[in-house]
């Protein structure tokens, strides 16, 4: 096997995995925060995808431009999710760690929204012709797709201005607090709704960068999301539930299997070497790989 | 007049009642101690002046306006602040991100940097510490951290549920000292407490709280040297 063959295959490996981490960190931020598993992630994914895929064909505008309009919009579509859907069960399930009826609630969001989308779209495959799509950019004789490179540089700008914003400003720690211990942070004077609120539009609005990102490569059809909803739940189980570094290293272990297993066996198969890598890391590490064993 | 007054509140776990009709009042400026044993209700009442738990039945007043409807952070708006049992830090921030949150309702936060200044005056081991998480500290540390970020809010009352809970004679000594330190300086202090001798001793008055009511009520000196609760708490 050629050298320069594996290291092209890492270079996939990790844009593609940047992609993966940056769907999952939406995930595991609402998870760690709220407790609650979010089976519309992918479904807002979608929707993120489908506003952006709109606004390119109708616009003409440059993919990215669409995250003008894809952020705020999802942030506010995740903020009014919780406020308005999943919360009045949290009020009611309030003395239950992690309320498992809110699943319920995510889970009809996500068939609501699919099949809203379906309703509304149709069920093709559909692509749309950006400015960067198909270009590469070469570095010596190795070739980065110029839509996945964009999408690696903005999954790091997110990820570093996520970590800031939770390090530094006083919502962020408000957010880290409540996530931490809710009936603390309540005595410290934080409305944990507020919170949740916040946290799930940020969430959502990750989600919606991730859309914009795919837009120039990837096709759009209403289940687009559970592609992801599959890999993301396996990517923050594995790097560890809450955890945005390990969403993040999660995804480029995800990205790397695929594309370097996939020069040795058949791509499909690569699922396989997943499945089984995620297995033995719980084996080993059941918390996951950044998982801290703590007291919810 | 009474800063804090409970006016015959009945409280419930579903249908459990765990507080029946009690009845209380803080001062300003006063330290009072609240007696009891294991299960006789105190956290339950702390929990639901807080705004945690809601009474059945009953008023909270607060500066004579009623708090019982508040939502928990209204009430920190207020500056009703609880150090509730077991401390509850966020154990993976750091000392001074815990007490940074501890400022966050809006009658604090625009003082911050000199509460925190007088915070770190007061439990000059917290500046130490400053940088570590507070999942690492000590017991003791823990606790001076759950005070200081409590000192942090602002408060116009402080509510302590059982500050000296699981620590050493040494520290429990040096917990109390700290909790006359911020009496002194005008704070009002609600103590919760099983350790009898000393929350006692410190306080201006003291309340005794026995399976969800109130049955004696007196100065701190009286309630030391009467027999009941010499038999029944300090064991002579």
């Amino acid at each position: 096997m050629d050298f320069d063959i594996i290291l092209q295959a890492i270079i996939n490996g990790l844009l593609t995995g940047s992609y993966y981490g940056l769907a999952a960190l939406g995930l595991t931020l609402i998870f760690g925060v709220i407790k609650v598993i979010n089976f519309a992630h992918g479904s807002l994914l979608m929707v993120g995808m489908f506003t952006a895929y709109w606004i390119v064909k109708l616009t003409g505008w440059n993919p990215y431009a669409a995250l003008l309009v894809v952020v705020p919009l999802l942030f506010l579509f995740g903020y009014g999710l919780q406020g308005f859907l999943i919360k009045p069960v949290l009020i009611a399930q309030r003395d239950v760690r992690e309320p498992t009826e809110v699943i319920i609630v995510t889970t009809g969001v996500w068939y609501i929204l699919d099949n809203l989308a379906l309703m509304l779209f149709g069920a093709e495959y559909r692509v749309v012709q950006t400015s960067v799509s198909g270009q590469i950019f070469m570095l010596g004789d190795y070739i980065f797709p110029k839509p996945q490179l964009y999408g690696f540089i903005i999954t790091a700008a997110t990820s570093f201005l996520l970590v800031w914003f939770l390090k530094y400003t006083k919502m962020g720690k408000a957010i880290r607090a409540a996530s931490l211990d809710r009936d603390a942070a309540s005595l410290m004077g934080i409305n944990q709704y507020r919170v949740y609120n916040i946290a799930f539009g940020i969430g959502a609005a990750i989600a919606g960068i991730v859309g914009c990102v795919l837009i120039p490569f990837y096709y759009v059809f209403p289940t687009v999301g559970v592609v992801f909803d599959v890999k993301c739940f396996i990517i923050v189980v594995l790097g560890g539930l809450g955890s945005i570094p390990g969403a993040l290293v999660g995804g480029a272990i995800i990205g790397l299997i695929e594309s370097i297993f996939a020069q040795f066996i058949a791509s499909t198969w690569t699922e396989l070497i997943v499945y089984v890598v995620f297995l033995a890391v719980l084996f080993i590490r059941p918390a996951g790989l950044f998982g801290e064993k703590r007291d919810w | 007049m009474a800063l804090l007054e409970i006016r015959n509140i009945d409280c419930f776990y579903g249908d459990v009642q765990v507080i029946f009709g009690v009845s209380m009042h803080v001062d300003e400026g006063e330290v009072i101690s609240l007696i009891g044993a294991n299960g006789a209700g105190k956290s339950t009442l702390l929990r639901t002046v807080s705004g945690l738990m809601k009474p059945r039945s009953g008023e909270i007043l607060f500066e004579n306006e009623p708090v019982h409807d508040l939502r928990p952070e209204q009430i920190v708006e207020r500056g009703i602040i609880q150090v509730p049992e077991g401390r509850r830090l966020f154990s993976l921030m750091t000392v001074r991100e815990n007490l940074e949150v501890g400022a966050y309702n809006s009658r604090a936060y625009p003082h911050l940097a000199q509460t925190l200044k007088e915070v770190y005056k007061l439990l000059p081991r917290l500046e130490e510490r400053e940088n570590q998480l507070a999942i690492t500290l000590s017991g003791g540390e823990q606790q001076m951290v759950a005070i200081g970020r409590a000192m942090m809010a602002r408060p116009r009352i402080l509510m302590m549920d059982e500050p000296s809970l699981g620590l050493a004679p040494v520290l429990i000594k040096e917990i109390f000292t700290t909790i006359r330190q911020i009496a002194d300086q005008g704070t009002t202090v609600l103590l919760v407490e099983q350790d009898v001798q000393h929350s006692l001793s410190l306080s201006d008055r003291g309340y005794v709280l026995e399976h969800g009511r109130i049955v004696l009520e007196g100065s701190g000196k009286d309630l030391l040297e009467n027999p009941d609760i010499k038999e029944a708490y300090l064991g002579i």
